[in-house]
């Protein structure tokens, strides 16, 4: 009894020793968008390497939750670094602004697109927003006109449009838990659902019920939840020529040859319809950086460096590898030269 | 007379021993149910995760010219830490492959090691400074498309999608050259999380679990035991103290994320702990196990025979003596049963640890409470969400890890019951 007694002080010993908290913080922090998560740490990991820094720590919160955390005031206890696959929101903002953050510095990193592809061996095929919302929705407008909602009728691609094959709509994605998904949802859905002028006003007017109507998406079969794998749907792709799929844009870099993108509002998903905004089922990647942590945190500034290198996010960088998505090159030097001056965004 | 009842006996015992056949049937279908749900799962974790112990590598002959590495002198740290290793390896490779021409095809082939190799290059050079100027055959790491193309080659349907025809002609080469070949994995056991997955390891995590799991321990057995002595051998029978221990066997049942925001609440927001380090995490998986350590410990003190503190009594021991020296020894095995298998709960926890920012990449490897680690489970999770394919087996061996964590935990359980138990 006594000998384990005195064990566990032996081992409380350099638990309490080590319990030196608080005060400094050698390695930078990251949190926020699971999207730019896998670029982050790519970074993260390169920069640790190449200076024998400590790495950043970066933690996948989501978004907005990254953003709650970064903007709780300055002080080692909060993040550097939130990670967004959006635009930082006005009330964001000003909560960031509210709670002594004052100067942000963002950076914009490149884009994520996704694309909505078919086997090579099917016929090539051009959808609208228009055509994606109503053969995915679970709810759309009547067909016979007015403001009423119905259940998803449509069972054929021709139902929808009649310039499209009398092909069974069956699509293949990712499920809710998926980033991919939100986007695509966000981009691709609501996109085509504000083509009806008054489900538009009802942005404005009743937004939980546009939520409802524009990300609903139809549970009858036609939609199929394929997992977080996408290497998987290009498979089931290539198997099945009546099959559509739904998938990052890397995934179709990578398999080229097996299957083909179908152009969105007639543009083809390519590295620079992307990067210059046609293509409309893209979405920015930022990252933003508390200014008074700059000096404070050792190495952010050298992590900003690596991060806006030609070496990461170049063209033939090791981030484009990794699937995202580089803008053009005299926008990177303009970010870089503004990233490097750490001057502050406003909104 | 007689005759009625054994007549009505035996004509029901065949009924009786069918009954019972039945029952036993019953039971032995529910072990076979439930060895065969765990041998199921083993062979799945097992077969797709054994891949993950063999690494491939690859045959090259690197010159370490000074001129390409920018390094004059092999001694001066900063001079080996800038070098261009990258640069030697390219070089090497291109001697290897000489027909390779052109931009595409060659950041291609350079594309055939792993990252990691130039870095393994720096510490060789920075290990022997007399390599500089010098030629040498290593094995390298090969990037992990080339691993799992390489190992998909084994069966019936080798995984191309991620490998050109020009790169399966290469690999082809050198599996005829026999300069490919998978070795034994030692980064995985030695080296911390990574993006890349050829040079992903579990140290990192293992650790992380570890610092937690003793923070949890120290903490929650001292504190279930007092708990579970007060309550069992002083405390008196009467509302307030019902009250107590209808919210003890409450707290066991509460979903664990609960925990997580009540220790996002105090540790994080009230005493201002930072995030994602182990003190933290423990102190949260503290409150999770509590419980179930001062429910055992309570029944562990309950099973003391009443015999043994009469007698101590009797000789005139106090009552501090009494438990002391007597009924903790005595209660011991069962109170550390109960606290191991708590442990082993807290270990394949992640949902509390979300919350309080352990879900998350971390490179290095934590040597103290007060480092950002991150946790077995957590990194499976991380893993198994990871888009390379290569990440596929890493998850499964890190479950392999993870389990044989548990089997010893247990067993250790099992030792301690076996060795401290006293029959009376």
């Amino acid at each position: 009894m006594k000998k384990l007694l005195l064990a566990l002080t032996c081992a409380a010993g350099p638990l309490i020793s080590g319990a030196a908290i608080g005060d400094s913080r050698d390695h930078i922090m990251v949190v926020g968008s699971s999207t730019v998560f896998p670029f982050s740490k790519v970074v993260a990991e390169r920069f640790s390497l190449k200076t024998g820094q400590k790495a950043p720590k970066v933690e996948p919160t989501g978004t907005g939750g990254g953003f709650k955390e970064f903007c709780k005031g300055v002080g080692v206890g909060t993040p550097d670094i939130a990670n967004a696959s959006r635009r930082i929101k006005e009330s964001e903002f000003k909560a960031c602004q509210d709670a002594g953050v004052k100067d942000i510095v963002e950076v914009f990193i490149g884009y994520d697109g996704i694309v909505i592809a078919n086997s090579k061996k099917a016929e090539p095929i051009a959808l609208s927003r228009r055509d994606i919302f109503l053969a995915l929705a679970k709810v759309v407008p009547d067909p016979k006109g007015g403001e009423e909602l119905i259940a998803n009728p449509y069972k054929t691609w021709k139902d929808v449009n009649p310039e499209l094959p009398a092909k069974a709509i069956s699509v293949m994605g990712p499920p809710p838990t998926s980033g991919t998904r939100d986007a695509f949802v966000e981009l691709a859905m609501e996109g085509g659902c504000k083509a009806f002028p008054w489900i538009a006003a009802l942005d404005k007017s009743d937004n939980a019920r546009y939520k409802a109507i524009c990300h609903g998406v139809r549970e009858d079969g036609a939609f199929i939840e394929a997992g977080e794998n996408d290497n998987l749907i290009v498979r089931k792709l290539s198997e099945n020529p009546n099959l559509l799929g739904i998938f990052g844009f890397s995934f179709l870099d990578q398999n080229a040859d097996v299957v083909r993108a179908a152009t969105v509002d007639g543009v083809e998903p390519q590295f620079e319809t992307i990067a210059d905004g046609s293509y409309p089922v893209s979405r920015p990647l930022y990252f933003y950086v508390k200014k008074a942590h700059v000096g404070v945190i050792p190495a952010i500034q050298e992590f900003l460096a690596e991060f806006t290198s030609e070496r990461a996010w170049g063209d033939e960088g090791y981030l484009a590898e990794k699937g995202m998505i580089p803008m053009e090159e005299k926008r990177r030097k303009t970010v870089a030269e503004s990233v490097k001056k750490l001057e502050p965004m406003s909104l | 007379m007689n005759r009625k009842p054994m007549e009505l006996v035996q004509k029901s015992l065949a009924r009786r021993y069918r009954a019972e056949r039945r029952f036993r049937f019953f039971g032995v279908v529910s072990v076979i149910i439930g060895v065969l749900a765990l041998l199921v799962l083993f062979f799945e974790i097992f077969s797709s995760g054994l891949g993950a112990f063999r690494q491939t590598h690859i045959q090259l002959s690197v010159n370490f010219d000074p001129e390409i590495l920018e390094i004059t002198d092999a001694h001066d740290a900063t001079q080996i830490r800038s070098g261009n290793y990258e640069g030697i390896l390219r070089k090497a490779l291109a001697q290897r492959f000489p027909q390779v021409s052109g931009r595409a095809a060659k950041r291609e082939l350079n594309g055939l090691i792993s990252i990691a190799a130039a870095y393994d290059l720096r510490a060789e050079l920075a290990d022997n400074p007399e390599l500089l100027g010098q030629q040498k055959t290593y094995w390298v790491l090969a990037d992990d498309d080339v691993d799992t193309y390489y190992k998909s080659l084994q069966g019936d349907k080798p995984f191309t999608a991620r490998t050109s025809e020009a790169r399966q002609a290469q690999i082809a080469e050198l599996i005829n050259q026999g300069e490919i070949r998978t070795q034994f994995n030692w980064r995985f056991f030695t080296s911390g999380d990574s993006s890349e997955p050829e040079m992903a390891g579990i140290l990192g995590a293992v650790a992380g679990s570890l610092l937690t799991l003793l923070v949890t321990f120290v903490l929650s057995f001292p504190i279930g035991v007092a708990a579970a002595v007060y309550l069992e051998e002083y405390a008196p029978k009467n509302r307030f103290t019902d009250f107590i221990e209808v919210n003890i066997a409450n707290l066991a049942a509460v979903p664990s994320i609960i925990f997580g925001l009540l220790g996002l609440a105090i540790f994080i927001g009230f005493f201002g702990m930072p995030r994602s380090i182990p003190l933290v995490g423990g102190l949260v998986l503290t409150l999770m196990t509590l419980p179930t350590i001062i429910i055992s410990s309570r029944n562990a003190i309950k099973a003391v025979p009443p015999s043994i503190r009469d007698a101590a009594f009797g000789i005139g021991a106090s009552k501090m003596q009494v438990i002391l020296h007597h009924v903790l020894p005595l209660a011991m095995p069962g109170m550390l049963t109960g606290a191991i298998i708590g442990m082993a709960q807290a270990l394949g926890e992640t949902a509390p640890l979300l919350m309080i920012g352990m879900v998350a990449f971390i490179m290095d490897i934590p040597n103290s409470i007060s480092d950002s680690a991150t946790v077995l489970p957590v990194q499976i999770f991380l893993w198994s969400d990871s888009p390379e394919r290569a990440f596929v087996e890493r998850t499964s061996a890190a479950i392999m890890v993870l389990l044989v964590f548990l089997v010893c935990m247990n067993t250790l359980a099992v030792w301690l019951r076996k060795r401290l138990e006293r029959r009376w």
